[in-house]
């Protein structure tokens, strides 16, 4: 039941190994952490960077030519288990819709339910973090109930504030800083997911549980 | 210290770059041409990762407040000390109360100012390069302002003198530059018509071009079949084909994952000449393996530490 997989170069010292599938899969990225955390003691790779069902892995070429890199992580993905990691649970709360969550109503009429319902249902949800990336301390959460997924605006806004609770296609986020996005904002929260200055900067790391709480719902 | 009197705010501190935190978002930032801003720290005898100044908007205008060495690198043009001309790539002293003037340059984007012992600021995450984007870095996260002041080493005069290392000499400004590209991931799923021109055709680098990526003109790349990928780890220099067929490079200050095909990565060698290209320079690129890539950069460091010794030699010869 091995997946197939494709690895290619990322430049002259990085390798992509990546999922053909276009479905995300729980257990795929399980294998995934386990191969991060396989790498950081395999001889001259210096960096990874756990994605959706696929790692970018850094190799310094002074000390592991390419194609023996591309060996060794293809041997290594080989014997890679699932790594069933389940990390701290950070509670999320959220004041849904309002002036900070502009898209609330028109993603629960998206969705066919009544905000509160679709707020209650946002809510109820587990959702773990597959992956941090894209900007700092963002997390990719899995885990949304199906109900509730809506693809992505066609224009992204140009500046998305820190703290949206956002929904794009069938993936859940909080924006770690105002940056441009295309997902639907539906509510917001004043957690701080990113600190540069603190030991550890990012509060979420892969592995970890996400719930969201309802603080209000601006109806 | 030293006071800024006329920049713009895309100009900021940077070093080398953030290493290691890719994995929680945090992009590398720093010089978009890092053969000049290691060209300058050479010139002065400073780690090649010190944090100097990267100009990008001009004209530019400095005061030193105490005797400092520094050395001006990058983008050629007009460069005065004083009122009197330095040569490019050139390491001089200043005096107290000395203006150093930057014009826009005639060839090239990017200037870079480098002092002795570089800037001293406090690195966060491991780096005293600025990042714009996220805000954190160099001077609280933001570029340069008329009247901010920043601490560099006194130090007395020493005699001027320049690099034997050229990397401008190769570059012709009216023709398309050639940058070098190690094909990537989806690149077999682009179709045989975008294979060829990719490496064919002279792409056009539009005015949406800064630390974060440049966007490219030219005709459409399109894939033989529709792709729908996962977010994934991307570098400085990863060329993404949107929907719209126009390639985008990614850089410096570039988002760490991304969800666009990619037909290939500007080799970490040639990213210096990206940095170094404004609004409509154009590209050549050329297909190259990983082993040359890296042979490239190999040679390019060779360069730089044999400038290294060279300037260590002339500065114990001078006494």
């Amino acid at each position: 039941m091995r997946e197939p997989i494709t690895i290619s170069f990322s430049g002259g010292s990085a390798l992509l190994l990546q999922s053909n599938s276009s479905r995300f899969d729980d257990q795929f990225q399980k294998r995934i952490w386990s191969l991060a955390s396989d790498l950081t003691s395999a001889p001259g790779f210096i960096e990874t960077v756990p994605g959706m069902n696929n790692i970018l892995a850094l190799f310094d070429p002074e000390q592991i030519a390419p194609e023996e890199a591309r060996r060794e992580l293809t041997d290594r993905w080989a014997k890679a288990q699932p790594l069933p990691r389940r990390g701290k649970t950070v509670e999320i709360p959220v004041v849904y819709g309002g002036q900070n969550g502009e898209d609330f109503k028109p993603w629960s009429r998206h969705c066919g339910l009544a905000p509160l319902e679709a707020a209650q249902r946002h809510a109820a949800g587990t959702y773990q973090v597959a992956a941090i990336g894209a900007m700092p301390g963002f997390p990719y959460l899995s885990g949304l109930d199906p109900a509730l997924a809506i693809a992505r605006r066609s224009t992204p806004r140009l500046a998305v504030p820190v703290g949206s609770v956002i929904v794009g296609g069938a993936q859940a986020a909080v924006m770690p800083q105002t940056s441009p996005s295309g997902w639907h904002i539906i509510g917001h929260t004043k957690i701080a997911l990113f600190d540069p200055h603190r030991d550890e900067p990012s509060t979420l790391a892969p592995g970890d549980i996400v719930r969201f709480t309802i603080e209000d719902v601006w109806l | 210290m030293i006071e800024v009197l006329t920049t713009g705010a895309a100009n900021s501190i940077q070093d080398l770059g953030r290493n290691g935190r890719f994995d929680i978002g945090v992009s590398r930032s720093g010089a978009m041409d890092r053969l000049s801003l290691m060209i300058g720290n050479a010139l002065l005898g400073n780690d090649l990762n010190a944090a100097g100044l990267e100009i990008a908007i001009f004209p530019f205008r400095l005061r030193f407040d105490q005797p400092t060495r520094f050395a001006v690198t990058g983008a050629e043009g007009d460069v005065t000390l004083g009122g009197r001309p330095l040569p490019p790539r050139w390491a001089a002293s200043a005096a107290e109360g000395e203006t150093l003037v930057i014009a826009p340059p005639e060839k090239g984007a990017r200037v870079y100012i480098t002092f002795a012992g570089g800037i001293e600021i406090e690195p966060v995450l491991g780096s005293r390069a600025t990042d714009l984007k996220s805000g954190y870095g160099g001077l609280e996260g933001r570029g340069l302002r008329r009247g901010d002041r920043l601490t560099v080493a006194a130090m007395p005069p020493m005699r001027a003198f320049g690099a034997a290392l050229d990397p401008f000499a190769m570059l012709d400004f009216a023709n398309p530059l050639p940058v070098r590209a190690v094909p990537a991931a989806e690149f077999s799923v682009f179709s045989a018509d975008a294979r060829k021109l990719f490496s064919r055709w002279s792409w056009r680098v539009t005015p949406e071009a800064d630390r974060m990526g440049y966007r490219l003109e030219g005709p459409e790349l399109k894939l033989e079949r529709r792709l729908e990928l996962m977010s994934h780890g991307i570098l400085p220099g990863t060329i993404q084909v949107p929907p719209s067929g126009k390639p985008i490079i990614q850089l410096a200050d570039a988002n760490t994952c991304g969800g666009y095909p990619k037909i290939a990565t500007i080799i970490e060698a040639d990213l210096w000449i990206v940095g170094q290209a404004g609004p409509e320079s154009r590209f050549l690129f050329t297909e190259v393996t990983p082993d040359e890539a890296n042979a490239a950069l190999r040679r390019q460091r060779l360069e730089i530490d044999a400038l290294a010794r060279t300037v260590a030699v002339a500065r114990s010869l001078a006494g």
